[in-house]
């Protein structure tokens, strides 16, 4: 199981993250994805066999959420 | 996609944009009499104001969520239908305008901990004197840190010394020297001097990484109140949408239904109570006092009764002799004598004993047995308490007696040295209690603390001494871990609000079963991770500050829902009783979205006061 925190641009309406962990979790191989609102990250965790960091990040990116950087914890 | 990243970025030119069109409208109306231009940048400025609204209201509706700009949307969509291109152009522009100012006034609430974040190492070198980023460091490299940077990992020093300032960590900023051995901890500064470090945990591993994690948590952990809000919100907003489709229908008037859109939205519900918990988190943050999120803060703010842990928690742990008696002529050889044996004790009481006599000369003795639960003797000398002595036919007199109790009394520890069947000296130790906690006890019963009591598994004599010195309430001592546990279970199902102070290592079953569990932890990650709250200077100014912080941080938070429910009830009522006719009708789409905007930012702005408020009276 790997882990990828991503973090954006500021977000500022609640309603965004209902956005992103419900695109994150219907993303095949991933376990769980949790926004940190106040934090602006994005941690998703997810089975690197079913699915790339990348793919993930650009899935956020594609919401519409610039994706200042993003950093993956293999273990 | 492409096009949504470019009105992402172009928000605010939009945004801009748009309240001309609206300044233009009025000037092309009023200053030359052209309602063509009128009617054009107004529903100009709608389209501008309104097409990022409607993307987010779509894109939140493809995963099942009719949000609050989905009412925005169907308003402004009805609003241009019916021809009111004013009232379209008019809310758009205050719900993009507002949406602003919250974004811009969220940073603020958001600063503490942005604050902290920034102050997280993104550089390291290397001992060679390679200069590469935090992300390059692996666990086991040796590293070099220098005057005037930053640690980059927690690890432990294996050469040179240096003055290091943890401010990062425990809030307090103090240079404590540190050299080959010692541990260092990321995010801590090096003041003076130079040291190389072995990296032992980097990044989130660290405690100043996890310190980081956890305050970001903390800000997005919700309480009941608010989850009881976002539930109620996510009902509330659907059923505002099926109401105007019932009024539409029913009395066909479409302009009455869109108004009652822009006047459900919730906005002020839903930010009020959010906003209230991240500046208090973010406040306490600042000052060292870590709180797990917003549902402990409103317990915390309920507690009646705090449980203290006496020893390195109202004590600090470090036992010193207070107080020394001595009978007859004690010669130079018998102290060297008690110095090599306590020496070889590791003992609390022999340290402060070996400290205490101060002397590294060191003597040959012969046998050496230890007692248990007695003491130790060796070469006809006795180091112990009365029972050792008594036991072996040294009886004390009654003035000596009477002595002994006295410094018992005072809170003392015994230890008595007897030489040739005579007693010699007795040591009267003590635990130094740490400063400020009576006063800090004090402000907090003035705040609505209303009992304290010590769990200890010191003996009573000594806890009862620290306890009347302090002023609490009730003493409970000889306990074990266990039994310090079965008070607090016992003490709940009595119904009290409790909070257990402790040092988060020993007193983990406590602090997990307390309401609220508190650790006095300087820096340690167990007292971080098996506590509500930490102290990270382990002070009690802390601890008062913490209890006012939760208060106000409560106080505030239901002053914004309270705001919140009142903004909508008068906005309905002024809309009902504008439809009767008794009153002017005051409230329209306009009007209900200027007010809804207001109160958004009142309530952001009342959160903000948390924010550089200081608990200290």
């Amino acid at each position: 199981m790997s882990k990828v925190t991503m973090k954006l641009d500021d977000l500022s309406c609640p309603s965004c993250m209902a956005k992103i962990e419900g695109a994150m979790t219907a993303t095949k191989g991933v376990s769980s994805a949790k926004v940190l609102f106040n934090a602006s990250k994005v941690k998703v965790e997810f089975d690197e066999k079913l699915v790339a960091a990348d793919e993930l990040v650009r899935k956020v990116e594609k919401l519409g959420y610039f994706v200042q950087n993003s950093k993956v914890n293999n273990n | 996609m492409i096009f949504q990243k470019w009105l992402y970025k172009n928000a605010n030119r939009l945004m801009a944009l748009s309240g001309l069109m609206i300044v233009l409208g009025y000037v092309g109306k009023y200053g030359f009499k052209n309602d063509w231009a009128w009617n054009i940048s107004m529903l100009l400025a709608s389209i501008l104001g309104g097409v990022p609204i409607a993307i987010h209201a779509y894109q939140a509706l493809r995963y099942k969520q009719i949000s609050i700009d989905l009412l925005v949307t169907i308003a402004v969509l009805g609003a241009i239908f019916i021809g009111e291109y004013e009232e379209s152009a008019i809310v758009t522009f205050l719900f993009t305008f507002g949406s602003y100012l919250e974004k811009r006034t969220l940073e603020k609430t958001r600063s503490s901990i942005k604050t902290l974040t920034q102050m997280a190492p993104a550089t390291a070198l290397f001992a060679d004197g390679k200069e590469v980023t935090i992300d390059e460091v692996n666990v086991g490299n040796q590293l070099l840190v220098r005057t005037g940077s930053q640690v980059p990992v927690d690890g432990v020093i294996y050469e040179g010394t240096g003055l290091v300032n943890e401010a990062s960590i425990t809030g307090e900023a103090r240079e404590i020297r540190k050299s080959a051995g010692d541990k260092v901890f990321a995010g801590s500064f090096l003041a003076n001097g130079s040291i190389y470090v072995i990296a032992e945990k980097i990044g989130e591993d660290t405690i100043f990484g996890k310190i980081i994690e956890l305050v970001e948590q903390a800000q997005d952990m919700k309480s009941s109140a608010e989850k009881f809000i976002d539930r109620f919100a996510k009902f509330y907003t659907p059923a505002v949408l099926l109401l105007a489709i019932v009024v539409w229908l029913w009395s066909q008037n479409l302009a009455l239904a869109i108004t009652i859109l822009v006047l459900g939205c919730p906005g002020a519900l839903v930010i009020g109570a959010p906003v209230s918990n991240v500046a208090g988190i973010g406040n306490g943050a600042k000052n060292g006092v870590l709180i797990k999120g917003g549902e402990v803060i409103h317990t915390f703010s309920r507690v009646d009764t705090l449980l203290f842990d006496k020893t390195g928690t109202l004590t600090k742990g470090t036992t010193q002799v207070v107080e020394v008696k001595t009978f007859g002529e004690v010669s130079e050889n018998l102290l060297t004598k008690i110095a090599t044996v306590e020496g070889q004790s590791n003992h609390p009481l022999a340290h402060a004993i070996v400290k205490f006599i101060a002397r590294d000369e060191r003597v040959e003795m012969g046998q050496t047995d230890v007692i248990k639960g007695q003491g130790i003797i060796a070469d006809e000398i006795l180091i112990g308490n009365e029972k050792l002595l008594t036991e072996r036919e040294i009886l004390l007199t009654e003035s000596q007696k009477s002595l002994l109790k006295v410094m018992q009394e005072k809170g003392s520890s015994t230890v008595l040295v007897a030489q040739a069947g005579q007693l010699k000296i007795i040591y009267g130790i003590a635990d130094e209690i740490r400063p400020g906690v009576k006063e800090a006890l004090t402000q907090l019963r003035r705040k609505g603390m209303q009992k304290t009591i010590m769990l200890t598994g010191d003996n009573e004599a000594s806890a009862k001494a620290v306890a009347s010195q302090l002023g609490i309430d009730e003493v409970h001592a000889n306990l074990l871990p266990e039994d310090k546990a079965k008070i607090v279970e016992k003490l709940k199902k009595l119904g009290h609000k409790l909070a257990f102070v402790g040092d988060g290592i020993n007193d983990s079953p406590s602090i997990a079963l307390a309401d609220i569990g508190i650790a006095m932890g300087s820096g340690t990650d167990v007292a971080i991770e098996t506590s509500d709250i930490v102290l990270m200077k382990s002070s009690f100014d802390e601890l008062v500050d913490a209890y006012t912080l939760a208060k106000s941080t409560v106080r505030n938070m239901t002053q914004n829902i309270a705001l919140a429910i009142a903004v909508v009830i008068f906005l309905l009522t002024g809309l009902i009783l504008g439809g009767t006719g008794l009153v002017p009708s005051f409230v329209n789409m306009g009007t209900g979205m200027f007010v809804h905007e207001a109160s958004i930012l009142v309530v952001i702005l009342n959160g903000m006061r948390l924010i550089s408020y200081k608990a200290k009276s």
